[in-house]
């Protein structure tokens, strides 16, 4: 049974429909290793139940001659998207227990597909989170190790680190993430998986846990980049639950996937280079820039001059949206109450707040209501507003000689558990490669290139236009073909 | 030139400066940013959605009809349609207001600077003043707490969670409760007129907040207050006067006006302290990210400006160029059933002035002893038509078309019957007249005397009991000529 288990989701989907296993022993199969692999933490709620059901259903639809696209392929579920009948928590104390009875729009379209869920994902709390060590439910712990003899438990990356470690350790072969500011790019480069943010606007919000709604983008996680087109294929589309949701058709990116970019264009950003970064991390880019002119590109050299400026403003947007999106969680209609002895409304909502919020959450609630405030409110968010609008014109300018710009994914490979809480700071520049694309709505997504002296994964990261994924997938695919990254953590969970 | 009302103080005489920001429900069967129903007095909580309870990942979606009738309302004021406008978020806790804040539009609002000319003097319509309209922005409303129905804990209603609201910003132009009380008069008949808001006062479908600040004439502005969601004209009307007068006995006894936000108590007539400048909300305002920016195209707005109804300044000036009296004029136009009734009954070919004195007498008198409306009204504009018709060519006096009325009322039938069935066509036959004429000025002698000798007002008196004698049939030109002939 462990075979199945190393299948991809186009192997799943095509051995299904080939008959060269039932829909049933893939569902055990993944059910069996999350139900093996605790130590890891990457699931909240485990639902063998749910896919084996819709196991039961592809296999019946195989039989009946009515297979759906993406039938008996079992997922991984980030415990943010609202699952009807399913506890929903975004990792929190405060919605402990909430069971919606609506299914978010990108899962609904996952089901309808044929997919069944194996569980809903660990995550950082409210998605908030570079580690996955802000979860209310314990943190995830990444299935690699450092090649240093010692037995440090190393972050997944966040805040979609259940999902990351979930793949990557084979306990689902794809996953949901959401990216606000790099949370599908940055653990699935820690982890050595692909995923992608599409343009922002391609996959629905709705019944997806808000943090930032100007920058929340739902998008897939898998082993490699065909698998990502093929979820992807069916997570977007557009919504009229969702007034930010893109009127456009799906492209079949599967279908044109090509790693041949004969007369592409790859931008490399100057700003990128940034002192003191991980040699590594240096050597890996280059050879990802030696890849695509492998393929066919030409690789020039572009400028993204406010690129210094995307994190402190990030760092202001993110928060500020946050403060007022998680200003429903009052104690009033669901989740967590806290009603002292003889407390009126503001006492509910103070200790309700306090003990239904970790600190990274507040801290951001905090940062956000000040950065609104009367009086700091031009200081920061107007400012801040300015250096995006800025950002997203440095990219369009950057694309009047490019097609897609190569980065890194993030500026280290997975750093160890509890290193970096102490510094916020230092967490947060985990997304300076990540936050222009997230500011700027533009699809980006990570493919694992390289092992670092570690043996750790990394991850280069491919920007592309607005509404190009396929751009952004096939120099995916091309860095993929030429890597031949097929390392995996060693089982020891 | 409708003059400043002067509020006299200790140190002498005052003026009031006041504005209205009006909250107008739009009339439609759905919220502004969900498909949840609106409808009034449903049992609690039963007309609440995802969306307006502020489930986890719930978004919000403008609902097109919201934004049309607000752009109408604007048109209906002669404002300014932004083609680009924008929701923000005001931030502000309170277990009525579930996502934690109100999606409104302070930044960038979807009409700007309009007008409304008024007639603060009923008895003088032609004394008007133009109201300056500051915006128009579409906002939620909240929900509702219920403070009676547990000895410890208050229930929240979300039923007006998310119902959808304009707010109507004048300009501080009013200068006396008087133009206040006329403003908002003539908004609420534009609103119903437009069809945007049913303005509904008591069910809470048009509510002001009254900002009142005063000086002494010629003086800079003084520091204003806010009285909230008040809820009638009259007691608009009557928290001005209130609030007015605190302020200047305030100032005069050496104290100062403290920029607050008041309560009006229609219990005592006057305003009470809700929160002062201190206690403010900071509401955080910022752009919704939920929300696109709305921009409006030119099909829209020729869509919403073909769509509009011939407003009431309009209709008055019609009526007044058919010959209507401005008093009639003015009550016709004034709600906008009693206007579309009055119309359909033009067409049916009913003499303007007639029809006007008929339906501002008769009708009303009618409605107003029968208990109803135009909108249930027991005669329709074509019934009233042929009635009119009947006098208008001579068939029935004025007199007996009373009675036909009246008859119409009773049995539902239709003039012509009646007056067909009861025999009551008027009569021109002279000899007939002519015999009733002779019989009275015989037992009259005395009078004929009278008359003779001067008292021409005796010529009343005759006419009428020749009517009478007729019962009310004879044709009065031929009574008249034939008397003043018989009499000499």
């Amino acid at each position: 049974m462990t075979e199945l288990t190393n299948l991809k989701v186009a192997e799943i989907r095509d051995g299904h429909r080939a008959g060269d296993f039932s829909a049933v022993e893939v569902a055990e199969a993944f059910s069996a290793n999350v139900a093996a692999a605790k130590a890891l933490n990457a699931f909240i709620v485990e639902t063998p139940e749910h896919a084996l059901a819709a196991a039961k259903a592809a296999d019946a639809d195989r039989a009946a001659g009515t297979l759906k696209p993406l039938s008996g392929v079992p997922i991984g579920m980030k415990d943010l998207f609202c699952t009807d009948g399913v506890q929903t928590t975004a990792a929190s104390h405060m919605l402990e227990g909430f069971v919606p009875r609506y299914e978010s729009t990108v899962s609904a379209k996952l089901w309808d597909a044929g997919c069944g869920m194996l569980g809903k994902l660990n995550l950082d709390q409210f998605a908030m989170g570079s580690s996955n060590e802000t979860s209310y439910f314990g943190n995830v712990i990444s299935p690699w190790k450092r090649k240093d003899g010692g037995n440090a438990a190393l972050a997944p990356g966040g805040s979609s680190g259940g999902s990351s470690s979930a793949i990557a350790a084979r306990l689902c072969p794809a996953a949901t993430g959401t990216d606000t500011g790099g949370s599908i790019r940055q653990p699935a480069a820690f982890t050595g998986i692909s995923g992608i943010k599409p343009t922002y606007g391609r996959c629905s919000r709705w019944g997806i846990v808000a943090f930032a709604s100007s920058l929340d983008q739902a998008g897939p996680m898998a082993r490699d980049v065909k698998d990502c087109a093929i979820m992807l294929e069916t997570m977007a589309g557009f919504d009229p639950k969702d007034a930010t949701s893109l009127n456009m058709a799906v492209p079949n990116w599967e279908a044109a996937l090509s790693s041949d970019l004969k007369g592409k264009k790859v931008g490399i950003p100057k700003e990128y280079r940034l002192e003191g970064i991980d040699l590594d991390i240096d050597a890996m880019w280059d050879v990802g820039i030696a890849m695509l002119k492998d393929a066919g590109a030409e690789v020039v050299e572009i400028s993204l001059p406010h690129t210094k400026y995307a994190l402190p403003a990030y760092y202001i947007i993110a928060p500020a949206e946050a403060s007022s999106n998680l200003a429903r969680y009052d104690g009033v209609r669901y989740g967590l109450r806290d009603l002292p002895d003889g407390a009126g409304l503001q006492d509910m909502y103070a200790a309700t707040r306090a003990d239904g919020f970790g600190p990274e959450v507040k801290r951001r609630i905090m940062i956000g209501t000040y950065v609104l405030s009367a009086g700091f409110y031009d200081a920061y968010y107007t400012q801040a507003q300015k250096v995006r609008t800025l950002i997203a014109r440095d990219f369009e300018a950057a694309f009047g000689a490019c097609d897609v710009i190569l980065t890194p994914t993030a500026p280290s490979a997975a750093f160890g558990l509890g290193e970096k809480m102490a510094d916020p700071l230092a967490m947060y520049l985990n997304d300076v490669f990540a936050v222009p694309a997230s500011l700027a709505g533009l699809p980006a997504m990570s493919v694992p290139a390289a092992l670092n002296r570690e043996g750790l994964p990394l991850g280069l990261q491919i920007i592309g236009k607005a509404f190009d994924e396929q751009g952004v997938l096939n120099a995916g695919l091309a860095i993929e073909e030429r890597a031949g990254f097929t390392a995996r953590a060693e089982k020891w969970w | 030139m409708t003059t400043t009302t002067r509020f006299k103080g200790a140190t002498g005489e005052w003026e009031v400066v006041i504005g209205l920001e009006v909250h107008a429900q739009i009339s439609t069967n759905a919220k502004l940013f969900s498909g949840a129903a609106t409808a009034f007095g449903a049992e609690p909580n039963t007309q609440v959605s995802l969306v307006d309870a502020a489930m986890p990942g719930m978004l919000p979606v403008p609902n097109r009809e919201c934004i049309r009738q607000a752009v109408r309302t604007g048109m209906a004021i002669e404002a300014q349609i932004n083609k680009y406008s924008r929701f923000d978020r005001k931030n502000y806790f309170y277990a009525d207001l579930p996502q934690g804040y109100q999606i409104s539009q302070l930044y960038h609002p979807i009409v700007g600077e309009g007008r409304l000319e008024i007639s603060p003097d009923e008895k003088d319509p032609s004394d008007t003043k133009i109201i300056g309209i500051e915006r128009i922005h579409v906002e939620q409303d909240a929900g509702k707490l219920m403070h009676d129905q547990h000895p410890t804990m208050s229930y929240v209603d979300l039923n007006r969670s998310g119902v959808a609201l304009m707010e109507i910003v004048s300009k501080p132009d009013m200068s006396s409760p008087e133009e206040a009380g006329a403003y908002l008069r003539k908004l609420r008949s534009i609103l119903r007129y437009v069809g945007s808001c049913d303005g509904n006062m008591e069910e809470g479908s048009m509510r002001a907040d009254v900002n009142v600040s005063v000086r002494k004439p010629g003086e800079p502005l003084g520091t204003r207050t806010e009285t909230k969601n008040v809820n009638s004209v009259r007691f608009v009307m009557v928290a001005i006067t209130s609030e007015a007068f605190r302020q200047i006995e305030l100032i005069e006894s050496g104290g100062k006006v403290v920029q607050e936000t008041r309560l009006f108590d229609p219990a005592t007539n006057r305003t009470r302290t809700m929160r002062s400048k201190e206690d403010a909300h900071d509401y955080r305002y910022f752009p919704d990210p939920d929300l696109l920016p709305l921009e409006l195209d030119d099909a829209f707005l020729a869509e919403c400006r073909d769509s509009l109804p011939e407003l009431p300044d309009a209709k008055r000036a019609r009526y007044l160029a058919a010959g209507i009296s401005a008093y009639n004029a003015d009550v016709l136009t004034a709600e906008v059933e009693s206007a579309l009734w009055f119309d359909t009954l033009l067409e049916t070919g009913a003499k303007p002035a007639a029809a006007a004195n008929w339906v501002s007498s008769e009708l009303f008198g009618a409605l107003n002893r029968l208990g109803k409306s135009f909108e249930d009204c027991p005669v329709t504009p074509a019934q009233a038509g042929e009635l009119l018709g009947l006098v208008a060519d001579g068939t029935i006096s004025g007199t007996i078309a009373k009675a036909v009325f009246e008859k119409m009322l009773e049995s539902g039938d239709a003039a012509g019957v009646i007056v067909e069935r009861d025999g009551l066509k008027q009569t021109s036959d002279t000899g007939a007249i002519e015999a009733e004429i002779a019989k009275i000025l015989t037992a009259n002698a005395d009078k004929v005397e009278q008359y003779k000798g001067g008292k021409e007002a005796l010529f009343g008196f005759f006419v009428g009991q020749t009517m009478k004698a007729m019962q009310g049939k004879a044709n009065p030109q031929v009574v008249n000529e034939l008397l003043k002939k018989a009499l000499g």
